[in-house]
């Protein structure tokens, strides 16, 4: 079963359990909506409490952070963030992973039967450090037209991470953890990291530890990407292998994610596309956002609605075997069980 | 100046003629004074051009065979490049690191002296010994000649079987600052800071490259990889820039896309993309993936231009100590790196013939390099390549 390190969500009366729940913006509000019709099809005890949180003010974010904290757990489509607009409105959702301190993301790529891609038998857990590195925005322009970005590693955030990586690695019998890095180049700021999952590692000896360089890790996965088990990784590599993975699989509508942390936990989306291109016109792939419903419902210890949604989402991805680049109508399939 | 086909030995060897007969024609006259005599005689030696790189129509080429298989692929090229006929002339220098005035590493002075005066140059693996004290000397060089621009050109190698086909696309990534500028500090114990630094003048530098190198290779469109949604100030800088240029080269097509949804889309459809430009780390990335795509390091080519007109190809796989000197080694990758360089001094022809030959050979499969899943020595496959220019001709 998921996830044994975090306490039970507090939000729960007569029974059933409130979540938050935050549509976002481009493909999220559709996707939300199928999860909620699934849900109140299959009868399941949750019940949604909606924020929106439009891009322009502070106060929508943090209403919604005040709602995540009121329920303790979250599910949400990706919020979008204009870059046209100045440097000073920071990444929605970034603030809010920040704020919630939801220190590790996780993300379970897997070869569907039902999906056609170049390579199969791909399981690969990887698990990202959410909250620093150069995610941190902290940036300035010291003289004019020259600009510092500054990416931050902590020793206890590293640790922490390297942490959760193995001690999910052990609950779910894996062999192998890999860390990805940039240690030759970035020698204090990797190293450190580097050297946080060696100090983890050499207090889990049944799980074998080794490291990859990150131009390497993008290489290999194209080729041969059956060699990696479990990967843990700062922040910015984090994004671009989990993105190299999730299309290894199939693409952006097939991979859930969820972002744990000490007491709160939002489930997504991996790839937390906006989708703007694709946006109401009834062709997003509700895949993703089901099974990330799926894992919220494991995280509310509701296994058996959680168990029967699984397996109605994949028996319908690998029995009609729909092909997923033609457009496809999401409503009727979210009935099919 | 310079003018194509025009033979200066010719010329000089003509006025000196004329000087001459004029001389004995004036000396028969009897008017000649010593001063005249003098002068006439300092005229003996016109000044031939001024690029001395050109001697007798052949271009010389600084080449830095490397480390560990460097050698031998190195032969290896100079063996089909000489089977190819080019007017190409090699000067082999080694780059070591070494201390000069003040402490500061620096290449070996020979070699600077021959890369400034030749402006091209081919190198083979360098070893980066760990710990050796000194910096890696990939980036001696980079910085040593201010190479701004990492161009790596990432095609399909028709019988080389990847699961990618029709990838044909280029990576252009900026190779001077970004992430990799090397700046870190400790702030308190535990907590360490590394500085990305984004410029306008190296952004405006690259993104000028990048659609230079568009325009005259055939390329319909520029695609700016940037991660602005988070770092809005260094990557917005970097994407402003390539939109001012872009401003400038309305026949290319120019679009901007997050890193995250490149890597998702490379692996999904790589035929999509065809020019990238971007910052240094994600360059380092994403070129590694598209030569994953086509077959990893053994055949990627990859070629650094500098300022000032300097411009250095070179082959990014290891040094791999363990098949040296056995005669194993794969020479494509320096061998499609030199090609690349051909290219870029305008003798496309003797390009295209040897690419024609070395692809011609891979796709036969009968004589292959255990890298390439053959059982051929480096030597046999480099006879086939001349082999096959040389019927060619």
């Amino acid at each position: 079963r998921d996830i044994v390190l975090l306490w039970p969500p507090p939000a729960k009366y007569g029974g059933r359990h409130t979540v938050t729940l935050i549509p976002g913006d481009g493909i999220g509000p559709e996707l939300l909506n199928h999860v909620r019709e699934l849900f109140r099809f299959s009868c399941v005890p949750v019940d949604f409490e909606v924020v929106n949180v439009c891009s322009s003010t502070e106060d929508d974010i943090n209403n919604a952070i005040t709602a995540i904290r009121r329920n303790g757990v979250a599910l949400k489509g990706n919020i979008e963030t204009l870059h046209t607009l100045p440097a000073s409105h920071k990444s929605r959702n970034n603030l809010l992973r920040t704020s919630l301190d939801l220190y590790a993301n996780v993300m379970h790529c897997k070869s569907l039967p039902g999906v056609q891609t170049r390579h199969n038998n791909i399981d690969i857990m990887i698990i990202r450090e959410n909250t620093e590195g150069e995610y941190s925005s902290l940036e300035h322009e010291s003289v004019t037209g020259v600009v510092e970005c500054l990416k931050i590693i902590t020793r206890t955030n590293s640790l922490r991470i390297a942490e959760y990586a193995f001690k999910l690695a052990r609950e779910k019998g894996r062999k192998r953890v890999t860390a990805v890095h940039k240690a030759n180049i970035m020698k204090l700021g990797d190293g450190l990291f580097l050297q946080c999952c060696r100090e983890v590692a050499a207090g889990y000896p049944d799980i074998a530890f080794d490291a990859m360089i990150v131009d390497n890790t993008t290489m290999q996965l194209v080729s041969k990407p059956q060699q990696f088990d479990v990967m843990v990784m700062p922040n910015l590599y984090g994004n671009v292998v989990s993105n190299v993975c999730a299309g290894l699989v199939g693409g952006p509508g097939l991979v859930p994610g969820a972002n744990y942390g000490h007491d709160y936990a939002v489930f997504e989306t991996a790839t937390r596309n906006t989708g703007k291109s694709i946006a109401d016109r009834n062709i997003a792939n509700p895949t993703a956002m089901l099974l990330a419903s799926c894992m919220m419902l494991d995280h509310l210890k509701l296994y058996d609605y959680a168990t029967m949604i699984r397996n109605a989402v994949l028996t319908t991805m690998n029995e009609t075997r729909v092909r997923l680049n033609s457009p496809r109508r999401c409503s009727p399939h979210t009935f099919h069980n | 100046m310079y003018f194509p086909g025009f033979s200066y030995e010719a010329f000089s060897a003509c006025v000196l003629v004329m000087l001459w007969q004029t001389k004995h024609l004036l000396m028969f006259v009897g008017k000649i004074t010593p001063n005249l005599t003098h002068v006439l005689g300092a005229v003996k030696k016109p000044a031939l051009c001024s690029r001395s790189a050109f001697t007798r129509g052949l271009k010389t080429v600084t080449l830095i065979p490397g480390d560990g298989i460097g050698p031998e692929i190195s032969v290896a090229v100079m063996k089909i490049f000489e089977a190819a006929k080019t007017p190409i002339q090699w000067e082999e220098r080694n780059v070591t690191a070494i201390q000069g005035p003040g402490g500061k590493w620096i290449i070996p002075p020979d070699c600077k002296e021959s890369m400034d005066r030749t402006l091209i140059g081919l190198k083979g693996p360098l070893k980066t010994p760990i710990a050796a004290g000194h910096p890696s000397m990939n980036l001696l060089l980079r910085k040593t000649f201010d190479l701004y621009a990492n161009v790596r050109p990432c095609v399909s190698i028709e019988g080389y079987k990847t699961p990618y086909t029709d990838v044909d696309l280029v990576t252009i990534r900026e190779n001077t600052e970004g992430e990799y500028s090397g700046i870190e500090h400790i702030i308190v114990d535990g907590v360490v800071q590394s500085i990305k630094l984004i410029t306008e003048d190296a952004s405006r530098r690259i993104a000028e490259y990048a659609f230079e190198y568009a325009r005259n290779n055939q390329r319909s469109s520029v695609t700016a990889v940037h991660k602005a949604n988070i770092m809005r100030m260094s990557d917005g800088l970097f994407l402003r820039k390539c939109r001012e240029v872009a401003e400038n080269f309305k026949d290319i097509k120019f679009t901007e896309m997050y890193l995250d949804t490149v890597c998702l889309n490379m692996v999904q459809d790589p035929t999509q993309f065809d020019v990238l430009v971007m910052p240094n780390l994600y360059g380092d990335i994403l070129s590694d993936l598209c030569a994953g795509l086509i077959g990893g390091l053994g055949v990627t080519p990859s070629g650094n231009i500098g300022a000032n007109g300097v411009a250095i190809f070179e082959s990014v796989h290891g040094t791999a100590p363990d098949i040296a000197g056995l005669d194993l080694a794969n020479p494509t990758a320096l061998l499609l790196s030199a090609v690349m360089m051909l290219r870029h001094m305008g003798m496309h022809d003797y390009g295209k013939k040897i690419e024609t030959a070395c692809f011609d050979t891979i796709r036969d499969k009968k004589v292959l390099t255990g890298d390439l899943g053959g059982k051929s020595k480096c030597s046999e496959f480099t006879e086939e390549i001349c082999r096959r220019v040389k019927d060619l001709d």
